[in-house]
């Protein structure tokens, strides 16, 4: 999968958990809890979505790669890669 | 044979607009099923039945608006005879049909809501209406008595040059999307939180108590019994939080029940009502039935669905109308503490800041700990000081044994 593919994957399931918001209006490394008013509960939400739609795991040690864009679209990268 | 009436969900509720039959006369019901979605001032509420039977006559018709009490089906009980002759259960329409009234084409005569002009349509098409711009009364209704619905707004829609992708559903779908016909009105809500509010402050002698509880204990518990699980079964803080207060409310029934017409009474069982901001604006406090029961794992669970269920517009009657206690939890994008104001008839609210890392005196050293403010909003009628002090010391001495919560 390229970046830009995770990317639209990732933005599909903000906008699941979080349907008002908008991923690609804001900075690649913006906080996206900040940004897109995502609390802890939707942080899980977004990486339980991830996780059962790309079949990988994700580490609760890891789950602070997905406050930015940029950080997640990188570690997804990485660990399907 | 009993009647189904139009359940109060709230004290500041005085009545509900249907917005549509989930069942069909003739249909079978079981406890807890939802057979139906009012409109009242906090949105549209998905309403529950709390006993089994079968429906009889539909008493209320889509657009209608009836006051809290007043009858809306007939429920014909298990072994009665059902009193309706006309409605075989095999023919289960999704919808009452058109009642063939004497003006079917004149639609505003059988909607005691409106007034001369007032074009019939559901509360839900109105609000869509308004969003897309659309005028309803240059649109030809398809619900009973030809009153506008959803689909028909959204048919309409699709008409125009700039319809946007929502608007692709066939016109005859039913009008059952999350987004149209279900969604909490946020002006109506910031009215009802400030009636309530107001209410609260003006009647609730409050009380106030503060205490810090250690935290270093349940986050290791929880890094280890996340560190196993994949995703889907996470925990959060939230969680644990709420159980030991439910286990708090539990032992201390001062804090938990209502206080009506001059008297405290408690609950039997506790309900907190977990409050969930949404975004947007406006806030809904639906219960977590007995939680003080349930496992943290369901707990959880509980919680996950609520929240993602109160964000999709979609709350249930039961919800809003028995929380016994409410426990506000800010998360880890809040602020350090907050003091609560009581949603009465309710007597406490139990307010967590942001749990986060602070200097603390351990066996006479300064070290960084997890911590997490506490307070207790009470009504003073119901309790006093001393035992609201009980009640956040119970809840610390939960938290530092997560294991058995």
């Amino acid at each position: 999968m390229t970046e830009a593919e995770l990317k639209a994957v990732l933005f599909e399931e903000i906008a699941t958990v979080a349907p008002e918001a908008d991923p690609g209006a804001i900075a690649p490394d913006e906080d996206v809890r900040d940004a897109l008013d995502l609390d802890s509960m939707d942080m899980l939400n977004v990486i339980a979505a991830l996780h059962e739609r790309l079949g990988i795991e994700i580490p609760e040690a890891d789950a602070p790669q997905f406050f930015t864009v940029a950080g997640a679209v990188t570690y997804l990268a990485k660990r399907l890669g | 044979m009993g009647l189904f009436k139009m359940p109060s969900l709230g004290s500041d509720m005085e009545d509900g607009t249907l917005v549509e039959w989930l069942v069909a006369e003739g249909q079978a019901v079981k406890r807890g099923d939802i057979i139906a979605v009012v409109e009242t001032q906090k949105g549209a509420i998905e309403i529950e039945i709390f006993e089994a039977g079968t429906v009889g006559k539909l008493l209320l018709d889509v657009g209608e608006t009836a006051p809290v009490g007043a009858a809306m089906a007939e429920i014909v009980g298990a072994g009665e005879a059902p009193a309706v002759a006309s409605a075989p259960a095999a023919q289960a329409p999704a919808r009452r049909a058109p009642e063939p009234g004497p003006v079917a084409a004149s639609p505003p005569s059988q909607v005691p809501i409106a007034s001369g002009e007032r074009v019939l349509a559901s509360p839900a098409a109105r609000r869509l209406a308004a969003e897309r711009g659309v005028d309803l009364a240059s649109l030809t209704g398809t619900g009973p008595g030809g009153a506008v619905i959803s689909a028909d707004v959204l048919s309409a829609d699709t008409l125009s040059a700039d319809a946007p992708a929502a608007s692709t559903q066939a016109p005859e779908a039913k009008p059952r999307e999350p987004a149209t016909r279900r969604g909490l009105a946020m002006g109506e809500m910031r009215k009802a939180i400030a009636a309530a509010m107001a209410r609260s402050k003006r009647e609730i002698p409050h009380y106030y108590l503060q205490h810090t509880i250690d935290l270093e204990t349940a986050t290791a518990w929880l890094a280890a019994a996340n560190a196993e699980r994949a995703p889907p079964d996470r925990l959060l803080m939230a969680a644990l939080l709420l159980k030991a207060s439910a286990l708090a409310l539990q032992r201390y029934p001062d804090f938990n029940g209502h206080y009506i017409e001059g008297e405290y009474r408690p609950a039997e069982a506790v309900h907190p009502g977990v409050a969930i901001a949404l975004r947007g604006g406006g806030l809904i406090a639906p219960a977590i039935h007995d939680a003080a029961t349930l496992s943290v794992d369901a707990l959880m669970a509980a919680l996950r669905d609520t929240a993602q269920r109160m964000r999709a517009g979609r709350v249930r009657s039961s919800e809003l109308s028995d929380p016994t206690a409410t426990v506000s939890s800010l998360g880890e994008r809040g602020v350090e503490g907050l003091w609560g104001v009581i949603y009465p008839p309710q007597v406490a609210l139990i307010g967590f800041g942001k749990a986060l890392v602070r200097p603390a005196v351990v066996d006479g050293g300064v070290v960084p700990r997890m911590q997490v403010q506490v307070s207790l909003a009470a009504d003073h009628r119901a309790s006093d000081g001393h035992r609201g002090a009980l009640l956040l010391n119970a809840i610390d001495k939960l938290l530092q044994t997560p294991e058995a919560l």
